[in-house]
């Protein structure tokens, strides 16, 4: 087959598979080579399951040699991000205190991924605790940029956006809390969506802010994300935060690909001072496509905006604060027991594991929101914040008013170098301008590429939202922009990604 | 002087001439729902260690609470039985703290956004008088796990060698019922203690919430107590004595509390605000925790779940399932029953209101019910070491009916009040129904009157003194001459009978 079946498309796959023209053992097979051959440079994968991944592959051919009804992406596989608890599979949300737990159950996202037939190659890293943008947090090394290795490609999820750039695996489940789905999307030229806050359930999802977090699907295409959407989401009664109604129409959304008419609303407060010139210069040419392509432009201002990473540095760090006590050495993970001390108690041990455990930015933000929940700092941190989080929905309901979809770049600039920012970490956390506020307020989110920078030569990423659970709104403008793109382009934008397997750094 | 735990204590009439106590009462209260408060983890008492859990209950990364629909129901008809308000939103709180028995080391609980609130609970004391206890609020929280601390000698943690925790019980769901802080009870405060403790569990029995064993902790009461010195207003130094698991401990221990805290006022000293453990045998209190204000839990919102919002239908519904509260029912019961103050009291605390009722609608007339449950069977469980009249009979397979049936008997003119008593011996011996035991030993009313006639002849020949003076006016001498009928009668004639007929040959 002259077919390269790791730079197949999800979609083109799962039609390859229907019609006989491979089998899931050797898509499986493919992806799990290219990774022996560019995993050493990328290190996306914290985890990989080559006899897990390849015994449901074989399962499903079977199934489907025996004329069994099989989900659309049955056979396709996928990786998973090392934050969502896999059964069987070790997840350690990139981090020394989860070192060696192996979780004995499957988040809901799991299961319906195997309900689907969908093997799972492994588990992608992330900053630790997903509390990054950049994957450096990670402590069991950084990703690399496919696009460059010497460049981050973006975070928390770098490793589901990189696994999927370098061509390991067709898709890649993500998740995003400040955007750490569609940041790493952007720098490395990839899509990514961040759901309406419940359309896809968090239960098996490792918390890092419970009122921010949202799962979503890491792609090529517009369309392998809604065919990611649609098996990922949809009501759970087991996470109450969950809604109870169908997923949106989001495949027929972007197969359809129709903007025409469509108010498409540029927000003042997300362009201009601070973006990159070639990030913007590409952000201002997609504009133009989605006008020829029959949308309509009109200016939004959403002020609140402006005090939208204030808030959500206050919020995520308290959130997180409450989630990350249960790593106590208790019942799971890691246990040190302090040096010195001949009988120690069980507070000793916890404080031990945790100074050992955890590194310098989960410590940062877990003393950050203790201190922002104390009593008497409570209101004037939290309770602020809170109050920011409404000023912020309620702008984005007037520019709903007025534009179908709001759009801006999805991050200032490219891809960073490693260590840049490390140290700076406001620096670092002003890369999520763009991305947070849909997080606070709940909305749905796209990042799709829009492009190479013309200073860098690195993608940059052009980022869609839409009201909450009108996540096709995503889908539509998305597949819309990405087909004019595409034409332009001469294919898509990863096709003039360097080729790994060539690159001169050590392989497999 | 600096605060203190010293143990001395000063004399209760020297405590009541100076100080006036303040008492606060925090009841917790497991409720009998069949699953956990935010899983489907079974509730049953007394399973082997870490059989009920699973990743919710046990705080597994990624694992996430629903609230059990049960348990707020259960809330909100405690809410409503304590006369509280109903909240029309409210929602739930993490409490956040380490310890090894917590599984998230935070405890979803409610903070400032109690399900009830602003409510009362009218108390009956010994001598008749209401005392009227303030209900601030009862809350929803989820139980913690059980440490077991072994290797000391006391089962607490100091001094043991290593602890084990059992997780069975960690999210069975609470209700916190807590009171506004208590004044005016002087002297009788240990009193209202009990009273309310006690008039509180009989209301949870009877909405059938909680089987309120405080000997299996399935209801816990913590005193909260400080005095003010006589004259003063301002709240003094409170201790909260956790644990206080009878209703005669909750009483004791106010007043042990009362004691001691007199003693350090007395002398000058300030009291330690701290917690204190409770001691059944010794009956006194001893130093736990200090706990100080600064105490931060660090309550936030649980992002986790969603606000809990019954409908006022849903309210109402509820209230229309309360049963008619105790002490009302008390009330009614007595005037339906026609008993004495006294005969009520009796049978209230003999705890033989719910079997009279059953023996009253089973047929009985109440004074009966009252004077064979009240009489000879409590009076033969007793004498068999037994205090629970209820259980006894229970043990015994005597029923309403057995009662009913032995009135019959005496009615209708078959058996004395001294048979009967016989006839009770073999019923509690096993002999049978009331019946079969007097068929069994040959106990029946003689019913010739010719033989009741003929013995009175002879008793009155026998006897002419008497009968003279009978003659003469003297009504009262025929008591002579009944015993003497009676006698000759082995016991077998109705007296009263034998009475008539004296009267009538020796009166008319």
């Amino acid at each position: 087959m002259t077919t390269d079946l790791t730079r197949a498309s999800a979609a083109e796959l799962a039609d390859l598979l229907t019609s006989g023209g491979t089998s899931s053992v050797e898509v499986t097979q493919a992806m799990l080579d290219r990774t022996e051959a560019v995993d050493g440079d990328v290190h996306a994968y914290l985890h990989v399951d080559r006899e897990g991944a390849l015994s449901s592959a074989r399962d499903i051919d079977e199934r489907r040699s025996r004329g069994e009804q099989l989900h659309r992406l049955a056979g396709v596989p996928i990786a998973v991000k090392d934050v969502m608890a896999t059964k069987g599979l070790p997840t350690t949300c990139g981090s020394k205190i989860l070192e060696g737990w192996v979780p004995p159950y499957d988040a809901t996202v799991v299961s319906r991924l195997k309900q689907a037939g969908m093997p799972i190659l492994g588990k992608t890293n992330m900053d630790e605790f997903a509390m990054g943008s950049s994957t450096e947090h990670s402590a069991y090394g950084p990703t690399r940029n496919p696009w460059d290795l010497d460049r981050i490609p973006g975070g928390s999820g770098g490793g589901s956006s990189a696994v999927v750039a370098s061509f390991q695996a067709p898709l890649a489940i993500g998740t995003d809390t400040g955007g750490s789905i569609r940041q790493p999307a952007a720098v490395t030229g990839t899509v990514g969506t961040k759901p309406t806050y419940g359309g896809v359930s968090r239960y098996g999802l490792v918390a890092l802010a419970s009122s921010l977090d949202q799962a979503g699907p890491c792609t090529r295409t517009v369309l392998d994300a809604a065919l990611l959407h649609e098996v990922m989401g949809g009501h759970d009664p087991m996470d109450s935060t969950s809604i109870d109604a169908p997923v949106p129409p989001v495949v027929e959304a972007a197969r359809r690909a129709d903007v025409t008419g469509m108010r498409i609303g540029i927000v003042r407060e997300l362009t201009g001072e601070g973006f990159q010139a070639g990030v913007q210069a590409r952000f201002d040419e997609s504009v133009q496509h989605l006008v020829d392509a029959g949308a309509e432009v009109v200016e939004v201002s959403c002020p609140s905006f402006t005090a939208a990473l204030a808030a959500y540095y206050l919020i995520l760090p308290s959130e997180a604060s409450s989630n990350l006590a249960k790593f106590d050495a208790m019942r799971y993970g890691l246990r040190v027991l302090p040096e010195g001390v001949d009988d120690p108690s069980a507070e000793q041990v916890m404080a031990a594991t945790r100074d050992a455990g955890f590194g310098d930015e989960v410590k940062r933000r877990i003393i950050l929101g203790t201190y922002a929940l104390s009593s008497g700092y409570y209101d004037a941190y939290y309770g602020s914040a809170q109050k920011v989080r409404r000023l912020i929905a309620d702008d984005f309901a007037k520019a709903f008013e007025s534009a179908d979809v709001l759009v801006s770049p999805t991050a200032p600039t490219t891809a960073f170098r490693f260590g840049d920012k490390i140290d700076d970490p406001m620096a670092m956390y002003l890369n999520d301008i763009a991305t947070i506020p849909a997080n606070l307020a709940g909305v749905p989110g796209m990042s799709l590429p829009s492009g190479l920078a013309d200073e860098d030569g690195l993608p940059a990423g052009f980022q869609i939202l839409a009201p909450a659970t009108a996540d096709d709104r995503l889908y539509a403008v998305g597949a819309a922009l990405e087909q004019r793109l595409h034409a332009a382009w001469g294919g898509p934008l990863l096709a003039q990604a360097p080729d790994l397997s060539t690159s001169t750094t050590k392989g497999a | 002087m600096s605060a203190t735990t010293t143990d001395a204590t000063l004399a209760w009439d020297d405590v009541l001439a100076a100080f006036d106590p303040v008492l606060g009462l925090e009841v917790h209260v497991e409720l009998g729902t069949n699953t956990k408060m935010f899983c489907g983890c079974a509730t049953e008492f007394g399973a082997e260690p870490n059989t009920q859990v699973c990743p919710v209950c046990l705080g597994l990364p990624g694992a996430l609470p629903v609230v059990n629909e049960v348990a707020v129901e259960s809330a909100i008809r405690i809410g409503l039985a304590l006369n509280c308000e109903i909240a029309q939103w409210c929602r739930f709180a993490r409490k956040n703290y380490f310890y090894p028995d917590m599984p998230k080391n935070f405890q979803t609980s409610q903070y400032d956004e109690p399900i009830a609130f602003e409510g009362f609970l009218d108390v009956e004391l010994d001598d008749g008088s209401t005392f009227r206890v303030e209900i601030e609020r009862a809350h929803m929280e989820e139980d913690t796990g059980k440490s077991l601390h072994v290797g000391g000698s006391t089962g607490r943690i100091h001094g043991a060698t290593h602890s084990l925790v059992d997780y069975n019980r960690a999210g069975i769901p609470l209700i916190e019922i807590v009171t506004k802080p208590l004044r005016g009870a002087g002297e009788r405060a240990p009193e209202v203690a009990r009273a309310y403790v006690a008039t509180l569990r009989d209301l949870l029995k009877a909405l059938d919430v909680s089987d309120v064993k405080m000997e299996q902790g399935s209801m816990r009461c913590d005193v909260n107590l400080s005095l003010m010195p006589k004259g003063t207003t301002t709240l003094g130094t409170r201790t909260e004595t956790k644990n206080v698991n009878s209703l005669r401990s909750v009483e004791r221990a106010v007043r042990y509390e009362m004691c001691r805290h007199g003693a350090i006022l007395k002398d000058g000293g300030s009291i330690l605000q701290e917690t204190r453990h409770w001691h059944e045998d010794t009956g006194i209190t001893t130093s736990g925790r200090v706990k100080s204000d600064a105490d931060d839990y660090r309550y936030f919102p649980e992002p986790d779940l969603v606000p809990v919002a019954p409908t006022r239908e849903t309210v109402e519904s509820l209230r229309a399932t309360l049963p008619e509260p105790p002490a009302q029912r008390r009330k009614r019961l007595q005037s339906d029953w026609g008993f004495s103050d006294l005969e009520m009291r009796d049978v209230l605390n003999a705890g033989l209101v719910d079997l009279i009722g059953e023996t009253v609608e089973a047929g009985a007339t109440p004074a009966g019910a009252r004077k064979w449950w009240s009489g000879d069977i409590a009076r033969r469980a007793n004498a068999e070491g037994s205090t629970d009249v209820a259980s006894y009979a229970a043990e015994r397979s005597i029923t309403p009916a057995h009662v009913v049936e032995l009135e019959g008997l005496v009615t209708s003119g078959r058996l004395n009040d001294s048979m009967a008593r016989q006839v009770w011996e073999g019923v509690l011996d096993g002999e049978g129904s009331p019946t079969a035991v007097a068929d069994a030993r040959g106990l029946e009313l003689v019913q010739d009157d010719g033989a009741l006639e003929a013995a009175v002849d002879e008793v009155i020949a026998a006897n002419p003194d008497v009968a003279q003076k009978v003659r003469d006016g003297k009504v009262q001498a025929a008591g002579a001459l009944i015993g003497q009928v009676m006698k000759a009668m082995k016991g077998q004639a109705d007296a009263g009978k034998a009475r008539e007929i004296i009267l009538a040959k020796l009166t008319s």
